[in-house]
This record gives C-alpha cells, structure tokens and sequence, in this order.
C-alpha cells in the first residue's frame, strides 16, 4: 500500500510536467491547427532560463579572503552577496523560483516571434509541412543551447529551505515509509495554479471564449467578424509561457541539458494523442495518467514480471488506446480527423 | 502520340485534383519524329542514372569527395531516402520512425555475420527480412490512421524499439557498446565448409572482402537495382494508386478500392528499403549500434528527401548526397582550417568572418542542418528538383509546362 502510494506522488510531478508541456501543445493545436514539434524546445528554453538567472545571481567577483593571514589568498564571492550581505545569500538561494520573473518575458518574446515570424506563414501549409519546419527549429534551438551552455547537464539547486524531504505519510496518517522531495511537492502545486489559471482564463474571459469558440469553429468566428488570428498570437505565447515555466521550475528536478526539449517532446505528443487532439481537459488528465504509469512500469516488482516495461509503457499505452479509442481518451470529432 | 496524351490526361486527372481537360495542354503537332514514350524516357533514365552512379570516383574527383567510405555512404542514404521517398513522396505520409528499420537491418545483418556466415548475401536478405516483418508490425498499426496521428504513432513505434534495444534487449543488440562480430561466434554455415577468416573480419562475396572500391562498387550496384525498382513502382498502375491515395483518399474509397492493402504494402517495401541500407551499413562497417535508430536519424532522412524533393525519383538520392557530402566538409572543419580558407581577407575582417561562422561547423554542424531544414521547407517545399525545374522552365519560357507534365518529367 505505501508503495503503492509512493508511486503514485513520483509519477505526480513527471505527469505535471507532462500537462503542463501537453496542454500548450494541445491549445497552440487546437486554435492555430499548427504541430509545432519545437514545443519541447520551447521546455527546454525554459529550464535554461533557470540556469541563465542563476549564473547571473551568482557572477562574482575575486576578493580578498580574510581568513587566510599568511599568504594573500582570494575568493570567488558573488557580487550579491557582497553589496547585500546576507539578503544577496538568500536572493541567490531562492534564483530558481526567482527566475519566473526571467522566464515569463523570455518566453513572451519567444512565443510572439515564433509566431509571427515562422508559424503565421505555416497556417496554410500541410501539417507535414509544418512538422519539418518546426523540427528544424528544434534542432536549431538546442544547438543554440548547446553552443553556449555545452552539451553536459547543468544542475541548478532548489532553494534550501525545500530542499529536504515532506513526511507525507505521517501528515495523513499513513506511517513514516511516505516521505516526497519537498521541491517536487512545490512544483506540484506551481502545476496546479498554471493549469487551474490557464483553465480560469480560457474559461471566464471573453477572449478565452473567443479562442475556445475558435478551437471549435473557426470560420464561423471568423464570419462573425472576430479577428481570430490577432488572438492567436496571445495564443501562442501563453503556450510558450507555459512550457518555459514547466522547464524553469523542472530545472532542480532533472538538470538541464540541450537535448531535454526532444527528449519531452515525443512523449509529450504522446500525451496529446492520448488525451484527444484538441481537448484541453484530455491533454491534462492523459499527462498526469501517463506520469503515473510510467511511475508504476518502473517498480522493481512490475519490472521483474516484465522487463523492459518501464522503457514502453507510454508507448504502448499510446498504440492501444488509438486503436481503441481513436479520437483519444477525451477527443471530439471532426479535429484532424483526416 | 494519341496514346500518351490519353495517357498523360489519365494520369493527371487521378493525382490532380484541379486537372482540367483542355487542348491548351496538348503538345503541338508538327512534322512527325517519333515521340519517346515515358517507357523510353524511363530507360534512358535508368542507363543515365547507371553511368553517373558508376562513375563517382571519377567525376567526384575535383569536389574531393572520391574516396569509396564516403561514396558508400552516398549511396547507402541514397537507397534508404529512396525508400523512404516510396512512401512519403508518393502517398504523403510521414513516417518519423524509419531509422527503426534501418537499425533493426544492421542488427540483423551483424547477427547473420555472427551466426551464418561472413557472406554478405545471407545478411543482406535476412536483413531485408527482418525490416519487412518490423514493418508489416509497425505497418498495421499506424496504417490505422493517418496525417499527423500516423507520424507521431510511427515516432513512438520507433522510440520504442530505440528504448527497447537500449534496455531489455541488450542481449540481442550488445546496448550502448554496440554489436560487432568476433572472432570466436559460430558461424555455422562458415564453419560446415571450412572457410577460414584471416585478419579483420569483414562482410565478403565469395571471397572479395567488401571494404574499399569492392564495397562502394556493391553499394552502388544496390542503389541502381534499387533506382530501378523505385522507378517500375511509380510508373505501375500500383503507383497510380498511391499517388491517388495522397491527392484524394475518400475519392478512392468511394471508387471502390480500400486503401490500406495498397499502403501497408508501400510500407512495408519502404522499410525494406531501409533495412537493405541498414545491411549495407553494417557490411561496409561491421558494427552495430542503437543510435541508428534514435528519431535524429528518422528526421535526417525525411530531410534529405525534402531537401532532394519528394516524390522525385532521383530528388532523395541527390538529397542524401549533399547532406553526407556536407557532414563530412562540414563536421571536419575547425577554426583554424576556416581561418586558412579566409586567408586571402585582411586579418580583421578574416578574423570577423571565423568567428561568425565557426558555430556552425565541426561540432555545430547539426545547426547548420537545421538551418538548411528550416530554409528548404520554408522557400524551397518542392527541394532542388523543383528548384531546377523552375530554372528550366523559366529558360525555356513560361507557359509550356503544364502541371501534369511534371510528373512525367520527375524521373530526369
């Protein structure tokens, strides 16, 4: 039973990341009906911005160490820590939650670039087309990555003061063997507030019942006279938005490396088919089902009936359910039914 | 010349939906030569195709690309684009899983090495049988849908099997080492007539180690039998049937004939052409490794399709040539070798243009790639087919090529 819950909360956080990753896929497929194989990039972006702000808290300068008398001996300090003291330590401390603030413009600009400079020009296109192009500039961007933060994994800490495990166990009664990394517990929750706000403004606002009303039908809402491209930038964006935070916030999770955005990416795919092309509630629900399962494939005792199971599952599941139910778990008709 | 008009008009109204009957279209009648048949024009493409392939290490010469390990790989690519080409180009559907194939045939082709014998015929048979059961497999189930669904259900099929190969399967496939063939496997079959292997153990027909010019010589034979067979397909009625597939499948479901036996068939020739390259790949270089099949490897030979031109006979053959000519260029140069390029520039300009452009060489050469996919789906969607094309046709005056006449032209 404890086992079983434990992994229950380990499949939580990769699911979240999942969702998170799935559902700008889903909306940017949805409204614009572009495939945008440089979402995962755009992750990937994400969790370096993460790694951009802590570099950048952390450049520091070479002063003299005191402590040593009998030779002149320097340190590395970060200059926070020495024009603020002790605020500057615990600013550096806190750099990943920090770097939203980074991220969120980064990805902004990003996303409007993207969009108006590469996708605009791929509406019209077959998705073929647009598969290629955005494959493209996947490649393009990670080895951008690549050449400036190199090809080995950069490990970024969370904050100290999270950085030990929460006895979940005993919190509900459940024995002391339940104990989840404080910071997956964080990114938990961090999920939950994106996708509940995603979901909020999509679903209270006009403009997000403009693009939900595009998802469904968009030449009738272009005849009703709504200029439903102009959202599709805001669109994009908040897709962009979106997944950089699900990087940034990863970051102390899984170090960063140049290759994490393709390494989501597929799976990521996998999640939107699962969950129905075009359903914003299926892509979440598949992203965190899916988390969980690999979390279960995983255990020693499944892997000793079948081994290898770990590796496949997600796969597997995908290949069953769209023979199944070829729409996916929550999928309408009439979206890419061709 | 009746016959080819019909012919042509039959063609065309099948893979053009916009087709319009007129006799704008038709050629001008004059004193009579005998026009070439496609039939005609097919064999002369063929005995061309023969001779420029034949002739590599000689014309290659000035580019400094004639040595036999890259003209290997030229043609190796050159048939697994061209059997990737047999399904993308021809029905429009993208598989972004079919570097499964060509791995699954190297490991094939290393198992028969280990286990029968150093013959490369066994090999390249039990390859190409392998690949085919991993497609009828593969085929059946993304066969059930299609567009995008079919790409993403063949880029799972195909991260499954790199997973697999990676995890439970290193028994078979050796894991991040790599297969390679040693000197004390069985070898049943070498063993039963006493042949004897000295030196590195090499992939060998009956005697002639296929390493250097022999290897490259295989290889293209290959290709050309393979250039053949790729081209007797399009031109079949079967082809017909694909191309219709690709412009309008509900027509052809509604004229009576169900798609799917014409598609999992195409596919499954397709990874076969894939596992024949794979083979190749492990006879000129008896290892075997899991990389091959990563997703990487699926984009690149979609790349030099689109890059050559789908749906062009010989447009995925010239695209899988440049791409392996630039990665070997490329891949190879460092600062020092661009800065003895530029040497001719004054020093700071000189200086200026190596550090432009040394991100996209040697290690970056991946980002030149992107770039280069990015720039040919974006202004060039037809590749270089269609760019020469457009130049003939500009030089020759507008107006004369009709749309439907580029399929006839497609295998020049």
């Amino acid at each position: 039973m404890d086992a079983l819950i434990l992994q229950i909360l380990n499949g939580l956080d990769k699911g979240a990341a999942y969702a998170l990753i799935a559902l700008g896929l889903t909306l940017v497929f949805g409204t614009l009906g572009v495939v945008n194989f440089a979402h995962g990039a755009l992750f990937m972006l994400g969790a370096f911005c993460a790694v951009t702000m802590q570099k950048l808290l952390t450049l520091s300068t070479r002063v003299r160490d005191e402590s040593i008398t009998f030779f002149e001996a320097y340190k590395e300090v970060p200059y926070l820590e020495s024009w603020l003291g002790d605020t500057g330590r615990i600013i550096i401390d806190y750099s990943v939650p920090l770097s939203i603030l980074l991220t969120i413009p980064v990805m902004l600009l990003v996303g409007v670039v993207m969009e108006r400079g590469l996708i605009r020009h791929f509406y019209k296109r077959s998705h073929a087309e647009q598969i290629l192009v955005t494959f493209g500039l996947a490649i393009v961007l990670q080895e951008i990555i690549k050449a400036i933060f190199g090809a080995n994994p950069v490990p970024v800490p969370a904050p100290p003061a999270v950085a030990g495990s929460a006895s979940i166990g005993e919190w509900f009664g459940l024995g002391p063997a339940i104990s989840y990394p404080w910071w997956r517990l964080v990114y938990l929750g961090f999920s939950l507030v994106i996708l509940a706000a995603v979901f909020a403004f999509l679903q209270l606002t006009t403009f997000g019942m403009t693009v939900r009303a595009g998802m469904r039908d968009r030449e009738t809402v272009g005849l009703l006279g709504i200029d439903i491209e102009k959202r599709f930038i805001i669109v994009f964006a908040l897709a962009a938005i979106v997944a950089g935070l699900a990087g940034a916030m990863y970051a102390p999770i899984l170090a960063p490396n140049y290759h994490l955005g393709m390494d989501f990416l597929v799976i990521s795919f996998v999640v939107v088919v699962v969950g129905g092309m075009g359903s914003l509630g299926g892509a979440v629900a598949a992203g965190f089902l899916l988390g969980i399962l690999q979390s279960f494939a995983s255990m020693t005792e499944v892997k000793s009936i079948l081994p290898g199971i770990d590796q496949i599952i997600i796969y597997l599941v995908a290949v069953v359910i769209l023979l199944v139910r070829p729409r996916g778990l929550m999928g309408r008709s009439g979206i890419m039914e061709t | 010349m009746v016959k080819k008009v019909i012919q042509k008009i039959r063609k065309a109204a099948i893979s053009d939906p916009d087709f319009e009957v007129s006799t704008r279209q038709l050629p001008p009648r004059g004193p009579e030569t005998k026009p070439m048949t496609p039939v005609d024009k097919d064999w002369i493409a063929i005995v061309a195709f023969t001779i420029i392939i034949l002739a590599m290490p000689w014309w290659l010469q000035p580019l400094g690309a004639a040595y036999p390990d890259l003209m290997q790989k030229f043609a190796i690519y050159g048939i697994f684009a061209l059997g990737f080409n047999l399904l993308f180009g021809l029905t429009g559907y993208l598989s972004f899983g079919h570097a499964a194939f060509l791995g699954v045939g190297s490991y094939a082709a290393v198992w028969s090495f280990k286990l029968f014998t150093m013959n490369i015929i066994p090999a390249v048979l039990f390859a190409m049988l392998v690949a085919g059961v991993l497609a009828v497999v593969i085929g059946f189930i993304s066969l059930r849908r299609s567009g995008i669904y079919f790409s993403i259900l063949t880029l799972a099929l195909a991260q499954m099997c790199y997973n697999l190969a990676y995890s439970v399967l290193t028994p078979i496939t050796n894991g991040e080492t790599g297969l390679r063939v040693l000197r004390d496997d069985p070898r049943y079959l070498d063993a039963a007539f006493g042949t004897e292997h000295q030196g590195v153990l090499l992939g060998s027909l009956f005697g002639e180690r296929m390493v250097g010019y022999p290897g490259f010589y295989l290889c293209a034979a290959l290709l050309i039998i393979a250039f053949y067979i790729a081209l007797r397909i399009m031109r079949s009625p079967y082809g017909m049937m694909l191309r219709a597939i690709k412009s309008n499948q509900n027509r052809m479901i509604y004229t009576g004939f169900n798609p799917r036996p014409y598609m999992l068939t195409i596919f499954i020739i397709s990874g076969m052409y894939a596992g024949l390259a794979g083979a190749l790949l492990a006879i000129t270089d008896p290892l075997a490794g899991a990389e091959r099949m990563q997703w990487t490897a699926s984009g690149e030979v979609v790349l030099m399709t689109i890059l050559g031109g789908a749906g062009t006979i010989s447009g995925p053959i010239l695209g899988a040539a440049i791409i392996k000519y630039f990665e070997n260029i490329f891949s190879a140069l460092n600062d020092s070798a661009l800065a003895s390029a530029f040497s001719f520039l004054p020093h700071s300009v000189q200086e200026f243009v190596v550090t432009i452009l040394s991100p996209f060489v040697g290690e970056g050469w991946h980002l030149t790639l992107g770039l280069l996919f990015m720039v040919i789906v974006i202004f060039l969607p037809g590749g270089i087919m269609e760019g020469i094309r457009r130049t003939y046709r500009f030089l020759r005056g507008h107006g004369r090529g009709s749309k439907s006449q580029t399929d006839l032209q497609a295998a020049e």
